[in-house]
């Protein structure tokens, strides 16, 4: 294993602001795990410790395949981690709304660019990643259809679901998207939770990127296999959403099965406590997503179900 | 007469409304045209604050002149307003990143798409924003150049300094003017002076100017003070950014729309611990600072300003 430093800047006040990397092997550039991006992100940076662990055991035991090399780097933004703050501490700028970035750009632009210089060399891309809504996941990996996506691949993970999202105007300037239109198969993976740790959906992630990394025979790893993912799109997930702004109480949990007419959750008057609403499964289906804050407002998805076909 | 453009129920005893001021001629035809003017889209940039106030306090005194219907929207952010927040609080989203929105879509994207359809027919929308905390700007309007042809005529009856004429972004696809504009309602986008504060001086001029916009769109009569003749800019070599090259404090040596000669200093970035200058900014070619930073704080790549070049000045550039 090798430390090395992939970006730096010089701080005023602070400790220099560094994104650091860990090497594992030598040789073509075969597969770059990328973690915390933003300052909440503790699952990924959780996910992405794992790894450097597991993969230095892999290498001092001789499971590395020769000739290929493993860049893995926990935390692109640390400022925003040790000010627990989301986006970039002075400007409140998204690191992953600048890519491919710009060398003589604004700072997050600079980040961006300092980093993606490096990473756009990877022939796989992997990113933990979050959702802008609070909330919980099924574990899955994701990708966006940029024309360049392989489905097949993604299915190596063995996770539960590979969803394709359909790219926004606002996508173009993510890492994913960027990895891909720089010929870097990328993949978000996506674990249940972002500002806690969670232990077991961390361990299937990481066990999906080491079957992954085994079927490229990029290393020695023989776990569990894993899932026969499910392909679903995003646009044809079908969206639960409230009606009214209250209290949250959900019934179920995140991958239940769940029938038509089921009451998912119910939405509850903030000062008196009576049930305004009952929210209910229009199809049958599997708790994909589910809301994570205690409060929310009205016309929030708060599930997103994948359709369960008979 | 103020209008409730859009309401939703917020969880604790609440509701939040996007409202508007609706100001008729005194004797209406029922085919007047209808200028809109919309600002708080970023809950931290409040220039627009006075020349909404500006602007209805005299129509409302000359009511007379009116032959247009004027629509005026304080607050399309009103949660960001109140709590000093750029984007919509809770959701840490840029509301201009949300457009055309969605009918049917979460609480942002439903409010995003009732404001797309109040503002949708106007003969002319203004969409009024202050940069942010860190710049400021002389007031100026940006237009993507997809819409250059119908917008720039309009823009040069505002009264604004500077026309910057800038490239197509897909990113910039969901921002409000974007929307409006690729279905057929003209909209400038107004940037002048910084956030969180307000530059009485350059909310007269843009009333003035939207006065006299009015004017030519025969939506007011009568007198209206004469109007800047405007620099515009289409060839992106005409704007040189500058980026701190190290972190540190930024302490400015000169004055926002000053005409600066190549190698001349524009400023300094300090370091207050060591009491050490640790970089001089030098302006790197003849032009006019148009935007200048107003935060101190840089980290390296910071935007300390932008120079418009020489060239593109015509007879705006005043030797010293």
């Amino acid at each position: 294993m090798k430390k090395v430093i992939i970006y730096e800047i010089k701080g005023l006040y602070r400790d220099h602001f560094r994104v650091t990397g860990y090497e594992f092997g030598e040789g073509k550039e075969a597969v770059c795990i990328v973690g915390s991006m933003r300052g909440n992100e503790v699952q990924q940076l959780y996910c992405c410790a794992r790894i450097v662990r597991k993969l230095k055991q892999m290498e001092e035991a001789g499971k590395l395949a020769a000739g290929y090399k493993i860049l893995v780097i926990p935390c692109v933004n640390p400022y925003s981690v040790n000010t627990q703050k989301r986006f970039w501490p002075v400007d409140n700028t998204d690191i992953n709304r600048m890519f491919p970035g710009y060398r003589l750009g604004e700072t997050t632009q600079r980040i961006a660019d300092g980093v993606f210089q490096v990473i756009s060399k990877y022939r796989f891309g992997i990113q933990f990643t979050s959702f802008y809504m609070p909330g919980e996941f099924m574990p899955h990996v994701r990708m966006m259809s940029t024309g360049f996506e392989d489905q097949e691949l993604a299915k190596q993970f063995g996770m539960p679901y590979v969803v394709l999202r359909q790219v926004r105007p606002y996508d173009t300037t993510t890492l994913n998207y960027n990895w891909q239109i720089w010929e870097t198969q990328a993949f978000s993976m996506y674990t249940t939770v972002t500002t806690r740790v969670d232990k077991k959906s961390a361990g299937e992630a990481i066990r999906g990127i080491l079957t992954f990394l085994n079927k490229q025979g990029i290393l020695d790893y023989h776990g569990h296999d894993g899932y026969h993912s499910c392909v679903v799109r995003d646009v044809d997930m079908v969206s639960v959403r409230t009606g009214k702004a209250g209290l949250f109480d959900p019934l179920v949990e995140v991958g239940a099965e769940v029938e038509q007419g089921q009451v998912l959750a119910r939405i509850l008057d903030a000062y008196e406590g009576e049930v305004m609403e009952e929210l209910r499964a229009p199809v049958d289906g599997i708790v994909f997503f589910m809301h994570g804050e205690p409060l929310t407002y009205s016309n929030t998805a708060v599930f997103k179900l994948v359709v369960r076909e008979e | 007469m103020i209008e409730t453009v859009t309401s939703i129920a917020l969880p604790a005893d609440e509701t939040l409304f996007i409202r508007r001021h609706r100001i008729e001629p005194e004797k209406k035809s029922g085919s007047e045209k209808r200028i809109s003017i919309v600002t708080g889209i970023h809950g931290d940039e409040l220039e627009g604050q006075y020349v909404c106030c500006e602007l209805a306090r005299r129509i409302m005194q000359k009511r007379e002149n009116l032959r247009g219907i004027v629509d005026i929207y304080p607050a399309l952010n009103p949660l960001g307003i109140d709590s000093i927040t750029r984007g919509i609080p809770a959701f840490d989203l840029d509301m201009n990143r949300l457009f055309p929105g969605c009918q049917d879509g979460n609480m942002t994207e439903y409010l995003a798409s009732r404001v797309v359809q109040a503002l949708a027919g106007s003969a002319v929308v203004l969409d009024i924003h202050a940069s942010n905390i860190f710049l400021t700007e002389i007031p100026q309007i940006r237009v993507n150049e997809l819409h250059e042809r119908e917008l720039v005529p309009l823009a040069k009856e505002t009264g604004v300094d500077f026309i910057w004429v800038h490239g197509a972004n897909t990113v910039l696809e969901s921002t409000l003017a974007y929307s409006l504009n690729s279905t057929g309602t003209p909209t400038l986008v107004v940037e002048m002076g910084v956030g969180m504060r307000i530059t009485k001086s350059y909310g007269e001029q843009l009333v003035d100017g939207i006065l006299h916009l009015m004017n030519r769109l025969g939506l007011w009569e009568g007198e209206t003070a004469a109007v800047r003749r405007p620099i515009i800019s289409k060839d992106p070599d005409d704007v040189v950014y500058l980026n701190a090259a190290t972190g540190g404090i930024f302490v400015p040596d000169v004055k926002h729309w000053e005409c600066l000669h190549k190698g001349e200093k524009i400023g300094q970035i300090i370091d207050p611990l060591t009491g050490t200058v640790l970089n001089e900014v030098i302006a790197p070619v003849d032009g006019i600072l148009f935007t200048i930073r107003e935060y101190p704080v840089v980290d390296e790549g910071s935007l300390i300003g932008r120079l418009l070049c020489k060239k593109a000045c015509g007879d705006r550039w005043e030797e010293k």
